[in-house]
């Protein structure tokens, strides 16, 4: 009855998840980087089990890039970032904690009444991972929306990125050269937005987005 | 039938005799991590012993329900301890209550405590009894739902069937039952009043909630609450190794009491350090972030009951 | 069923005494005698027809509308019900009979009216429970209405005989209001359910049960018309209004019983005359029994007024009970009838149980108002040392409605989590997570329900008197400590003996979905609580209770051989206050007590706002905390209607001064429509 293989990615799974709510909990940037660091490093472990369990070395792959990216190059760039626009330490949230947990709830029972009856047939891992993609997404969707701060917009945009690996690594068969291309366009993405933080902060002096939002151009 | 009697009173015994084992251990591992020799692990016995003796000092308003709380508070939670099973799963009781009543009956005992609280009419006793029912309000529905969470799976909530089930070994590693013992234990740390929730060391402060509530308590009263939750720690250690790790305990039909017993006293042990461990790691949190804290682990407890459904078998 | 219709004839016949001998000094005797024995016998009556479970009995009589006439009929749960109301008039009329005493003699002594009656309650008091039992007779839809709207409105005039009272007024019109516009859902439904054939006998529906979308309509409408009744968020606004408003007696009866009338008009059309149940009825009526279960208890912390505070537990109970009777008809409609028996079996122990506490509490509060005149928590405590007897029997209700064992609630609770437990076996997978979600709910309102009464019986009798009158209070007389103690009495009997009652309903769940709670459980032993399918769930209140009792004295008895039993009494640090009084103002007060609730519900769910009003130091005036909450259901339901039909209102008038040509246009538009709809229709 039991399956070690299943167990492993299931519980790796649901670990990119419960730190996708972590995410949404934290109220301190440095602490909501860390938990994004496990969150890449759960993500990575569950490319890396998937690889050994199911013999597929390409995955071998994407685990190391996740790692390096994910878990290492980005909150160490973040880290920086803060340090260096001596940015506010705490999240301002948009929505009341306890509201975005609700809501965060809701959606992961949302993406599994979506999920799981277009999937009777496929695999339990396979349906189990597409609900766990989908709920992460939502979720960093979610804190996109609901953070002000720009940073953590930033980190929500990153774990959105994490779901998408995640069905990638589920769903057996995914060419690594999609993964390549994800993680490259998240390279590229996070690029800009760095380059962006530095601007904004040095035009508006605040990352906080409610200041930003009345100097967009159509208003006055 | 009589076996079944006698494990049951021996149980009674033994959970009565080892609570206060069980605090002194968790205050000792304290000391010894943050830099001190600490009080030995009997210490809390002495304490007991000491209060037992000392006469009771009264408020002059104090009514009967005052007076009677203690023993009933402390009866249902030695009532709801001895549903446990901790070293065999043979036990007389078994069959009157399940988790729900459990869970209940730790209900019962914080209703009267509150209410005594309220007795004397002193604002510190107001502001105890109306946290505590806040932590209650959310952290009483998280633990049914980790009760959801494992009954869906073991299609009962009597706990020695569970006990039972679990040690089958044939549930396997599951999310619900990761996200299930987070949430108990969360709630555990809540119910206890155990640090960052609330800070059993404490004796004056506004951010109190269980001692403010049993600050007019003195003498026997006061060792019976004393005991009452030295007694509810070893409980919830119980629940969560009952259900979470019951390897090592005897069934009616094989397994030692010996080994069941030994087993019990090194998971007692182990979840004693943890907690010591958990509680020098971390800060005290404010009052008002608690519903947020519970409100995570009832959220948690849900997800786990969601997640049922996703994984195989169900 | 003579006795029956002796019962009810009696009862009319006591609102002609009520009437008729009004200035005579033993009127009040009279009717409240009598009330208490035609209901004793009406209670008789039903528990002969459960325990002879000998199928329903049926009559017509040849009154009413010519050629239909009135057919009643009494099966298992039409008998079940009625014992409910039995017991409600039992008790109402013997605490009722010693409450008007009481304000009576008050009202001599002072000369003056206190709050108190000031209208006639007695004709209509009995009138009332007819009302009732006649809804639940009723076997044909033209009865069941008429006989719903006699009790709707009994139950009005008794609100209203308290006209004097400021408050009464605006309670009594938005009472009748959602009377109407719930008889008007009940008229439709009815109406969907007859269909075209015409024949109003309820045989004649369960025979020809309606198509699915009229049934899907009919459910619609029978969820508002009795739900409004009921307290059904957001129909629930009259409720906590007017239940209050009326008599203690009174409201005991309205919130206690009159709700359960509600939930047997939903019993009887959803289970038995649509037929076989679809599976989205009982998920459509387990959310929104989820809703009013946590609002309900959200709305209850909230009261400062004892009576209010009661009727808003009401709402919670309400949906409760509408959760149980979802989960039934979800297993229903997936054919596992012991399952839904389960269910069922569940929401009835909870329709008992709720109706006893409540009468009990709200005489509790009847008792408070007799004692010290006021309703107000913030004005009250320390009462469990001037009324003794009654603080025990309060703090048994309190602790059954709170859900603790070894009381009734639980058992209730417990039933209703055991069948919440078998959601698995359903095949939808919205109601299997739904389930799980409803379960929280469930857990959430009855920990919220402790919370609220340790805070209603923590302030009203425990603390120090937070006003003189308070201060003065003394014990009420023996008819309304008896009207209160045979409730007691039957929380804890129910409490520690379920088994007993569960048996005795059987007859009404067996009628409804075809299956008892025990069916597949060979064997049953004879006190334990040991449910269907899920195998070693047991409960057992007697043992508990008895374990309970037995270590508490050998407890005391030892620890005060043994280790000491000196007791000293001193004065209480009041936290620099000396002296009494400044003392008692300093405890906790209702509103302060519910503030980390407050602070963690309700700025989401209420909008609430705390603003302390602090004096500047130096300055001798006492800090002001001031709780300002908005109520959802107005905000965002009724204002905006009102202001639509206000609106609406106003443009229309404009209609009145139409040129002769103007209203023959707007009368042919309307035809043409009508013709082309029918057109439409047709094709």
């Amino acid at each position: 009855m039991i399956d070690i293989g299943y167990d492993a990615a299931h519980l790796l799974g649901a670990l990119v998840l419960m730190t996708s709510f972590a995410l949404l909990y934290q109220r301190r940037l440095f602490s909501l980087l860390n938990v994004f660091t496990i969150q890449a490093l759960a993500l990575s472990g569950a490319a890396a089990w998937q690889a050994y369990a199911h013999d597929e070395p390409h995955l071998y792959i994407t685990a190391l890039l996740t790692l390096t990216l994910k878990a290492i190059a980005i909150p160490v760039a973040l880290h920086r970032i803060i340090q260096r626009l001596h940015i506010e330490r705490t999240v301002e949230p948009a929505l009341g904690i306890g509201l975005t947990m609700v809501a965060g709830v809701s959606l992961v029972t949302l993406s599994i009444l979506l999920v799981l009856p277009v999937t009777e047939n496929a695999t339990a891992l396979t349906r189990e991972d597409l609900a766990l993609s989908l709920s992460v997404v939502l979720l960093g969707l979610l804190m996109m929306i609901s953070r002000r701060n720009a940073v953590s917009q930033v980190v929500g945009f990153m774990s959105i990125e994490n779901g998408l690996i995640l069905a990638a690594v589920g769903v057996a068969g995914m060419p690594l050269v999609v993964e390549m291309s994800i993680a490259f366009s998240v390279m590229v993405a996070f690029i800009i937005f760095g380059i962006f933080l530095f601007q904004i902060r040095e035009r508006f002096e605040t990352l906080d987005v409610r200041k930003i939002e009345s100097f967009r151009g159509e208003s006055d | 039938m009589i076996a079944a009697v006698i494990h049951q009173v021996l149980h009674m015994a033994l959970v009565l005799a080892l609570a206060p084992l069980l605090t002194g251990w968790v205050r000792l591992v304290k000391s010894r991590l943050v830099g001190r020799r600490g009080a030995s692990v009997l210490q809390p016995y002495r304490d007991l012993a000491r209060l037992l003796r000392k006469e009771v000092v009264l408020a002059d308003n104090a009514s009967w329900l005052f007076r009677s709380v203690p023993y009933v508070m402390f009866t249902a939670i030695w009532l709801a301890a001895g549903l446990v099973p901790v070293f065999t799963t043979d036990l007389a009781l078994a069959p009157t209550g399940d988790l729900i009543a459990l869970i209940a009956l730790l209900g019962t005992a914080r209703f009267f405590l509150a209410l005594a609280g309220m007795d004397t009419g002193t604002s510190f006793g107001g502001i105890g009894s109306s946290r505590e029912m806040m932590i209650a309000a959310l952290a009483e529905p998280a633990m049914l739902m980790v009760v959801f969470s494992v009954a869906v799976l073991v299609r009962t909530t009597s706990l020695a069937e569970i006990a039972v089930y679990m040690m089958g070994g044939t549930v396997g590693l599951r999310v619900s039952l990761a996200l299930a013992l987070i949430a108990l234990v969360m709630v555990a740390i809540a119910e206890n009043a155990r640090i960052p929730i609330d800070n059993p060391a404490t004796h004056l402060e506004l951010t109190m909630v269980h001692e403010a509530m049993v600050l007019e308590y003195s003498g026997r009263h006061l060792a019976l609450i004393e005991g009452a939750a030295m007694l509810k720690l070893l409980l919830y250690a119980a629940v969560i190794a009952c259900v979470f790790a019951p390897w090592g305990m005897a069934t009616p039909t094989q397994g030692s009491l010996w080994i069941g017993l030994l087993s019990f006293l090194a998971k007692l042990a182990a979840a004693g350090a943890a907690l010591a461990l958990f509680e020098t790691s971390i800060a005290k949190m404010r009052v008002f972030r608690v519903g947020e804290f519970l409100g995570g682990a009832l959220l948690l407890s849900l997800l786990g009951a969601i997640f049922l459904y996703v994984s195989r078998g169900v | 069923m003579t006795l029956l219709f002796v019962a009810l004839l009696a009862l009319f016949a006591l609102a002609v005494v009520g009437v008729a001998a009004r200035r005579s000094p033993w009127v009040g005797t009279a009717v409240y005698g009598g009330t208490a024995t035609a209901c004793g016998l009406i209670g008789l009556w039903a528990v002969g027809a459960l325990v002879g479970r000998d199928g329903a009995v049926a009559a017509v009589l040849p009154i009413g509308v010519p050629w239909i006439g009135v057919h009643l009929r009494a099966d298992g749960v039409s008998a079940f019900f009625l014992l409910v109301v039995a017991l409600g008039g039992v008790t109402a009329s013997l605490f009722g009979w010693g409450y008007e005493r009481a304000h009576e003699q008050a009202a001599d002594h002072s000369g003056v009216h206190s709050g108190g009656e000031s209208g006639p309650v007695l004709p209509f008091f009995p009138l009332f429970l007819a009302g009732m039992s006649l809804v639940l007779l009723a076997n044909d839809a033209f009865s069941f209405l008429v006989s719903w709207e006699f009790m709707s409105l009994t139950s009005w005039l008794l609100v209203l005989s308290t006209h004097r009272d400021p408050d009464t007024p605006d309670a009594a019109r938005l009472y009748l209001m959602m009377a109407v516009l719930g008889t008007l859902c009940l008229l439709l439904a009815f109406g969907l359910l007859v269909g075209t054939g015409g024949d109003y006998r309820f045989d004649a529906i369960r025979q020809h049960p309606p198509e699915a979308g009229a049934a899907a309509l009919v459910v619609l409408l029978m969820v508002l018309g009795a739900g409004s009744k009921a307290g059904l968020v957001p129909l629930h606004v009259w409720l906590p209004l007017a239940h209050p408003a009326a008599p203690s007696h009174v409201s005991a009866l309205m919130s206690g019983v009159m709700t359960k009338v509600a939930v047997y008009a939903l019993v009887r059309v959803l289970f038995d005359l649509l037929g076989e149940p679809v599976w989205w009825w009982g998920g459509a009526l387990m959310a929104a029994g989820a809703v009013t279960a946590v609002m309900g208890v959200l709305y209850a912390l909230m009261q400062d007024d004892v009576k209010r505070l009661l009727a808003c537990s009401t709402i919670e109970n309400i949906g409760v009970i509408l959760i149980a009777l979802g989960l039934a008809l979800v297993f229903k409609a997936s054919h596992t009838p012991v399952i839904a028996a389960l269910a069922l079996s569940a929401a009835l122990l909870h329709v008992v149980n709720h109706s006893l506490f409540k009468s009990l509490l709200f005489f509790v509060a009847g008792a408070i108002l007799t004692a010290t005149g006021t309703r107000d928590l913030n004005r009250l405590g320390g009462l469990i040392h001037r009324m003794p007897t009654t603080a025990v029997l309060a703090l048994i209700g309190a602790a059954a409605i709170s859900a603790l064992p070894p009381l009734n609630g639980f058992v209730g609770e417990w039933l209703l989590f055991q069948a919440i437990l078998n959601a698995p076996a359903l095949p939808e997978w919205s109601l299997k997570i739904g389930i799980a979600v409803v379960g929280a709910a469930v857990a959430l309102a009855a920990a919220l329900a402790a919370a609220c009464f340790v805070r209603l019986y923590g302030i009203a009798f425990l603390g120090r008197p937070r006003s003189a009158e308070a201060g003065r209070a003394g014990e009420v007389g023996r008819a309304m400590l008896a009207g209160m103690a045979i409730p007691a009495a039957l929380c804890v009997a129910l409490g520690v003996l379920p088994t007993f009652v569960i048996r005795l309903f059987e007859p009404a769940v067996r009628a409804m979905v075809q299956a008892g709670p025990f069916d597949d459980r060979s064997y049953q032993p004879w006190i334990w609580l040991a449910p269907t399918s899920a195998i070693g769930n047991s409960y057992n209140g007697l043992i508990l209770l008895g374990m309970i009792a037995a270590l508490s004295v050998a407890l005391v008895l030892a620890i005060h051989r043994w280790a000491s039993d000196r007791v000293r009494r001193s004065i209480a640090w009041g936290c620099g206050h000396d002296g009494d009084d400044p003392a008692a103002l300093s405890q906790y007060s209702a509103s302060s007590f519910a503030q980390p609730i407050r602070r963690a519900f309700g700025g989401t769910v209420f909008n609430a706002r705390d603003r302390v009003e602090m004096p500047e130091p130096g300055d001798t005036r006492p800090a002001r905390l001031t709780v300002c909450w908005t109520d959802p259901a107005w905000a965002f339901l009724f204002t905006p209607v009102r202001r639509a039909v206000n609106w609406l209102a106003d443009h229309a008038d404009a209609l009145q001064f139409l040129t002769i040509r103007s209203y023959l246009t707007l009368m042919f538009a309307a035809l043409v429509v009508v013709l082309t709809l029918v057109a439409v229709v047709r094709s």
